[in-house]
Order: structure tokens, then sequence, then C-alpha cells
């Protein structure tokens, strides 16, 4: 461990608010990224459901 | 050897192998990418050592670079994976180089968001017409134009086939304007800052910077993937295989 | 009946061979037929001549009402500004490098003919600059003296617009193809175009600036020809592709 107390880390020699402010928004893109697909994912499926079960109605 | 690759290709254009096989890529590659991204973003916040001088700013090198690798490998992904789609009609490789964009938009931005934010500390100042942060702008706007292209079209074949060449005309610019912008700078304002002219990193410094980068790649591939699958989805909705496995989700 | 059907047959034939003939006109042909109908269209439609110009001289007008009239700070200036502005006129009159023959059919007729598509996009692009570039360059100089360009930037101004707006041109031309067949061409052919034009913006501007300065710019002139050639060999090939999918699509 390069910091010596908790809170030390977490002001990072003053520069606190850029280091976190960076890693904090890479990761909330990174999650943005991961997530779209996913919830793509099901509502394609979800409409893909639909129109298969309408075509059984009306078949 | 070559002729198993040319069989690899050959299976790598059908839409239902490549669904089959990334689905049970997707957990590796999943599982390695948070381990890596875990492991070297806390190595590289705690137990790193700080730059002697920028201080513990530094540690936003530890995103700044693997997203900008990121960025410019994606944009020569995307243009291969194009190239091959115009030349050997494959559908597969359209959608993969479809699905390249976005993340690849993301990745230009993170570069130069957190740029940005690590030159306030050591430039003082938000923004430098620095030469390398010049030129992920313009890959920024490439991106942005290759996406806004893919949505103009209605036809999901032409707007493949537009942005493969758009891309193909961007890779062979990206050089050019890299060369242009670095000469650029040099005349307008000499070199003050230099993110290149430290000296040689120690180990305990690169070390995470070489797990994040390889944890980044992973990231990549499984978001590619699973785009690619969405793509692939969409697409083929009508083919036999697909309402199979449709029903059998069901 | 027979008489009067020989000469018919005959002429018939002659009409059969004429058109093998035609079809076996050399590129060249395609290429001088195409630049010769696209001139005589321009010189019929003489408003896409001048508009670009209008463009351009207003476009400067616009910096010393907006920035700064004074003469020391517009000689600074003025080499972006006129660079600037000739690049967005040459982006405007994009449009109407194939949008009129899409709209008349006769894009198509191109496409499907014998010839390279790449041949006769070059004639279209040469035209393209006769029209535009050209005449910019030749306005330059006059709207350099409002700019109160210094007097050793003048024939550097003019060798640079010499060489960089046929590269415009050319480049123009893929994002013009890509773009055809769309509804809303405007906004989205600037987004894909402009950045590629970037490069040919630094070494004019850079140009133009050092030869104030009183260096040497034979380098940057090599460059930019140097581009220009890239370009001139790459450009028609990736343009006629792109039409050949605008068409399909």
């Amino acid at each position: 461990m390069y910091f010596d107390s908790f809170s030390e880390f977490l002001n990072m020699g003053g520069h606190g608010l850029y280091v976190w402010m960076a890693y904090g928004l890479s990761a909330v893109l990174l999650i943005i990224n991961v997530v779209q697909p996913v919830m793509h994912k099901r509502q394609l499926i979800k409409e893909q459901m639909r129109k298969l079960r309408r075509e059984q109605k009306t078949s | 050897m070559w002729k198993t690759f040319v069989a690899w290709f050959h299976r790598m254009g059908s839409p239902k192998w490549f669904y089959e096989i990334s689905g049970r890529w997707i957990p590796w590659f999943a599982a390695a990418a948070v381990l890596l991204i875990a492991v070297g973003t806390v190595w590289g916040l705690a137990f790193a050592p700080a730059d002697y001088q920028q201080g513990n700013s530094f540690r936003i090198i530890y995103i700044h670079v693997p997203a900008a690798i990121l960025a410019q490998s994606i944009f020569f992904l995307m243009a291969i994976a194009g190239g091959i789609g115009l030349i050997w009609k494959m559908k597969v490789a359209d959608m993969v180089a479809k699905s390249c964009a976005p993340f690849g938009a993301t990745m230009t931005f993170i570069a130069l968001f957190t740029g940005a934010i690590w030159g306030k500390p050591t430039w003082g100042a938000w923004w430098v017409w620095d030469a390398r942060l010049t030129s992920m702008l313009i890959l920024l706007f490439l991106y942005f134009g290759v996406i806004a292209l893919q949505s103009a079209f209605d036809s999901k074949q032409s707007a493949a086939r537009a942005s493969a060449i758009l891309s193909l005309v961007g890779i062979v610019n990206i050089p050019i304007i890299k060369y242009s912008v670095e000469w650029w700078n040099t005349l307008h304002q000499p070199a003050t800052f230099k993110l290149t002219e430290k000296p040689a990193m120690p180990a305990e410094m690169w070390m995470p910077l070489l797990v994040m980068v390889v944890g980044f790649y992973c990231l990549f591939a499984v978001i590619l993937m699973l785009r690619t699958r969405n793509e692939i989805l969409e697409r083929e909705k009508r083919t036999h295989w697909v309402q199979g496995l449709l029903s059998k989700e069901s | 009946m027979m008489n009067d059907a020989t000469p018919r047959l005959a002429q018939k034939k002659q009409h059969i061979i004429r058109r093998e003939e035609g079809m076996q006109v050399s590129s060249w042909h395609a290429f001088t037929g195409t630049l010769k109908r696209d001139l005589l269209l321009v010189f019929r439609r003489r408003s896409d001549v001048v508009n670009p110009l209008l463009f351009f001289s207003i476009a400067v007008t616009l910096f010393p009402l907006g920035i700064s009239p004074e003469p020391d700070f517009l000689a600074q200036i003025a080499a972006g500004v006129l660079w600037v502005s000739a690049l967005l006129a040459t982006l405007l009159s994009l449009d109407s490098l194939f949008q009129q023959d899409m709209a008349d059919g006769s894009l198509e007729q191109l496409v499907i003919s014998p010839h390279p598509l790449a041949v006769m996009v070059l004639a279209k692009v040469l035209v393209h600059w006769l029209v535009t570039g050209l005449p910019l360059t030749l306005l330059a100089p006059m709207l350099a003296v409002m700019m109160f360009l210094p007097e050793e930037g003048y024939s550097t101004l003019f060798l640079t617009l010499l060489l960089g707006t046929p590269t415009l041109s050319l480049v123009g031309a893929i994002g013009a193809a890509l773009t055809v067949g769309l509804r809303r061409t405007g906004v989205l052919m600037t987004l894909l175009i402009l950045p590629l034009y970037i490069p040919v913006l630094i070494f004019g501007t850079g140009a133009v600036v050092s030869a104030v300065n009183g260096m040497a710019v034979a380098g940057h002139l090599a460059i930019m020809g140097a581009m220009l050639m890239t370009a001139l060999v790459m450009a028609p090939l990736a343009a006629g592709a792109a039409l050949r999918i605008s068409l399909n699509g």
C-alpha cells in the first residue's frame, strides 16, 4: 500500500478531485456500454416473442 | 496451418456459428475483464508509487492510456472488418464493423476527458492544443461520422457498405492527420509539455498499466460480441434457427 | 416490298455496328464526354459558379466584423480565415456534384455504362474544381487585400489554394457520393468530410504563415502536392464505389 491512511488515499495528495472524477466518469461510461447491449437484447427478444405469438394466433 | 485458418475464416462468416461460439466465449472474457480491470485499478490507485513530478494525479494514466490505445485499435479493426465485409460480402464482418463504432467512440471520449482532467493539475489548463489531444479529438469526429452514416441509411446492407468505405478512407487519413497535427503543434508552440518526455517508468508503475490494457481489450471483446449477437438476432430473425432459439428462451 | 425492306435492314445493321463501336469508345472519350456535358450544364446554371464565391466573400467579411477590424490583428489571422472560408465554400458547393444527376437519372446511366466509373467521377470532380476551386483561388488575393495579408504571403496563398482546392474537391466527392441517395444530406456530409479536410487546412495556412515570416515554403507545397496526388489516385475509386452503394440502397 502506497498510502498511510484511507483519508490520504481519498485525498490523493490534493489531486483527489481530479483522479476520482476521471475514474468515476470512466466507470459510468463503461457500465453504460455493458448494460446497453444487454438491455437491447432483452428488448429484441421481447419484441420477437410478441410477434411470434401474434402470428400463432392468426394462423 | 493456412488451411485451418481459411476453414475458420469461412465458418466465422456464418452468423449461426458466430452466435454459438461467442455465447461460449463471453463468460470467460467477461470474467477476465472484470478481474484484470479490478486488479489493475486497485494496483494503480493504491499500490503504485506516485510520480515524482506529477504526484498522485498521474494515476489517471491507468485509464487514459488504455482508452487511447483502444480508441485507435478499434478504429483499425472497424476498417478491416468493413473491408472484409465489402470484398467478401461477409455478413458477420459487417455486423462486427457496426458494433465497433459506439465503444470506439466511448473510448475516444474517455481518453479525451481523462486527458483534460489530467491536464488541469499538470498543465494548469483543462484543454491544451497538444498534438495528441487534437488528433484524438479528430478521431472522435471520425467515429461520429461513421455512426451518423450508419443510421442515415434505411437498408442495413447499404449502411454497412457505406460506412465501410468511410472507415477505410478514415484509416488512410489517420496517419496524415496525425502527422499534420503534430507538425502544426510544433510550429505554433514549441513542445512545452509532453507526456512522453518522462524518464522511463519503473516496473511497479507500468505493470498495472499493462494489466489495465489487457483488461480493456477483454472488455472490448465482450461488448463487441454482445453487440454483434444483437445484430445477428435482429437481421436473422426470419431464419429457422433464430426462431428455434427464441422459443427455447421463453 | 423487298426494295423497301433491304435498305431498312441495312440501315438497322449499320446502326447496330455503330452502337458496337460506341461500346468500344475508350476511357479517354468517356472522360472528355462527361467533361463536356458537365461543363455545358454548368454553363447553363451559372448560379452554381457564383454562389460559392458569394459565400466565400461574405464569410470572410464576417471575421473583421465579428472579431476586430484592427489591421495588425487581421494580418495575423488572414491566412486562416481565408483558408477556412474557402474550405466551407467548397463544402457547401459539393451538393451540386452528384445531386442534379441523381434527380434526373443520368447518374444511373453513368454507373451502368461499361466505362470505369472512377474515370467519369474524375471528370465530374475536375468540372467541380473548375467552377468552384479555381474561381475561389482567383478571388482569394482580392479578399486577402481586405484582410491586410502582408505582401509576402500573396503568391504562397495563391499557390496553396491552387494545390489545395483540387484536393478538397476530390476528398469531398467521396462524401457527396456516400450521401447522394439520402434525403437530408447537408449536415451529414459536413460531419463526414470536415475531419478529412484538416491536413489540407493545416498545411495551407502553415505555408502562408511561413511565407509571411520569411521562411521557406517549398516543403509545405511539396506535402500539399503529395496529398493532391494521393487524393487523385484514391478518391475517384472510393467515390465510384460509394456511388454504386448509394444507388443500390
